[in-house]
């Protein structure tokens, strides 16, 4: 396939840490607006995958492009494109939201950064608390936060990592809602998650990572969710996890 | 992005940090003030005495209290993970290290700054005639100190014992830093308006000085990068 027509294209990518082999000469495409979930058991390389992807660690072998630019040569242009949300908040807690955001508005170069601060802080439910240091916050009103500076520079490509770890209801139905706002838009989203239920709902396409390779990839519109369940208790089966 | 301006940013939001908990800098100067005052009543050194080992106390104190500064660069980093928050985004990440120097270098020494005239007092040496000759000598190895210490910083914050780690590491690499500033400060202390013989000495180990800072600073912004990968 070719790598211009893909928003996201992967080829040949093997990671090792010494003598452990993490990831396999994996091959992906991701076309431009498809919501993607990866899908696997503790260990099997998904993780690594997204941080691979992201830039964050270099493959040992292969290539990554992202809008046609070569992560490794363009690595800041790649980078001014993604956001990222883990069940890490990435924030400083000695600094208000309002400082956090700036800090990271600035790092991406935000037009007009105290409008969409402002912005963000409303429409997250944080703005009555701009100017408190984000360590008197509650671990939801903190995720809440991580999902407003993720989406500050409106991201191309938004990579989710475990995201709902530790969300408290109204935060994990807020993320959920700007997912799916996103679904209306042309953005891109990679979501890692165990949460198949979640993974169905959010993604066009589910791919199972499996001792290092892609497993299983297809499109929500040609399987079911009980197929899917299904498919996925026989790969945790096989790896000797038992299913949620 | 503009190099500057990203340097900038970073450093902008860690001296907010700082000017907003203080903690940093008040630790680092207790910390500093304790190595001196222990330093002053275990030696019962006269004029001479104290002009010779004068320079080796001030900067095991400054040593001491850097490496506080040097840990708190990364730990706080390293907290909620904002350091991959850093590095995702699009800067080079060698400005990131650049930014941490200039920071640290910064607290170090207005800590330095605080601790010289009560070290004067305590010590009974004046240090009025030779001061810009000695902020300079500080300078300079504040620089150097901060350069190595933060790339060791950097490499020991994924490590368990980080803070163990970090003086292990570090203080053998800076023992040419420390022989250099030491006795230009020595010369400096013993020679009261110096004579063209001690400035030869002096320009010397500032010229010395100004290499190793120069190099450990080029070759720490050109590796930052595959530090913070691994």
């Amino acid at each position: 396939m070719n790598s211009l027509l893909q928003a996201i294209q992967a080829e040949n990518i093997s990671k090792s840490f010494g003598r452990l082999v993490v990831l396999r000469r994996i091959n992906l495409s991701i076309a431009p607006g498809e919501h993607v979930a990866l899908l696997g058991r503790n260990g099997a390389g998904k993780t690594t995958l997204l941080r691979i992807l992201t830039g964050l660690i270099h493959p040992t072998t292969g290539t990554v492009w992202i809008d046609a630019m070569e992560l490794q040569k363009e690595p800041e242009k790649c980078r001014s494109r993604i956001g990222f949300i883990s069940h890490q908040t990435f924030l400083y807690d000695d600094l208000t939201p309002i400082q956090n955001l700036k800090f990271y508005a600035g790092l991406y170069q935000v037009d007009d950064a105290e409008e969409r601060i402002t912005e963000l802080l409303k429409i997250f439910g944080l703005f009555h608390r701009q100017s408190v240091p984000v360590r008197t916050f509650s671990r939801g009103m903190k995720q809440r936060l991580t999902i407003a500076r993720a989406f500050l520079h409106n991201p191309a490509y938004l990579f989710l990592d475990e995201p709902f770890t530790g969300l408290d209801f109204g935060a994990a139905n807020l993320l959920i809602d700007q997912l799916n706002r996103l679904g209306d838009s042309r953005h891109t989203t990679i979501l890692v998650t165990h949460d198949l239920e979640k993974a169905y709902r959010l993604s066009e396409r589910i791919i199972v990572i499996e001792k290092g390779k892609k497993a299983f990839d297809e499109s929500t519109k040609n399987i079911s969710f009980s197929e899917l369940k299904s498919h996925y208790r026989k790969y945790s089966e096989i790896s000797g996890n038992t299913l949620n | 992005m503009d190099f500057f301006r990203s340097i900038w940013i970073i450093l902008e939001k860690d001296l907010t940090t700082e000017l907003r908990t203080k903690e940093l800098i008040g630790s680092m100067f207790i910390f500093a003030l304790l190595v001196i005052v222990i330093f002053n009543f275990a030696f019962e050194a006269g004029r001479d005495e104290i002009l010779l080992i004068g320079p080796g106390i001030l900067w095991v104190a400054f040593t001491f209290s850097g490496s506080l500064g040097l840990n708190h660069a990364f730990a706080v980093e390293k907290e909620n993970n904002c350091l991959q928050g850093m590095m995702l985004a699009p800067i080079d990440r060698g400005n990131i290290y650049l930014a941490k120097v200039i920071g640290t270098t910064i607290f170090m020494y207005i800590v330095e700054l605080m601790m010289l005239p009560i070290f004067s007092i305590l010590f009974n040496i004046s240090i009025i005639e030779n001061l810009p000759g000695l902020l300079l000598m500080n300078g300079l190895g504040t620089i150097g100190f901060c350069a190595v210490g933060t790339t060791v910083s950097a490499v020991t914050a994924n490590t368990k014992m980080r803070e163990m780690m970090l003086p292990i590491i570090l203080f053998p690499l800076l023992i040419p830093l420390f022989i250099g500033v030491v006795e230009a400060s020595s010369a400096l202390m013993q020679g009261g308006v110096m004579q063209s013989e001690e400035i030869g000495v002096f320009r010397n180990w500032v010229k010395i000085l100004i290499g190793f800072d120069t190099l450990f600073i080029i070759v720490s912004y050109w590796i930052f990068n595959y530090i913070l990968e691994e």
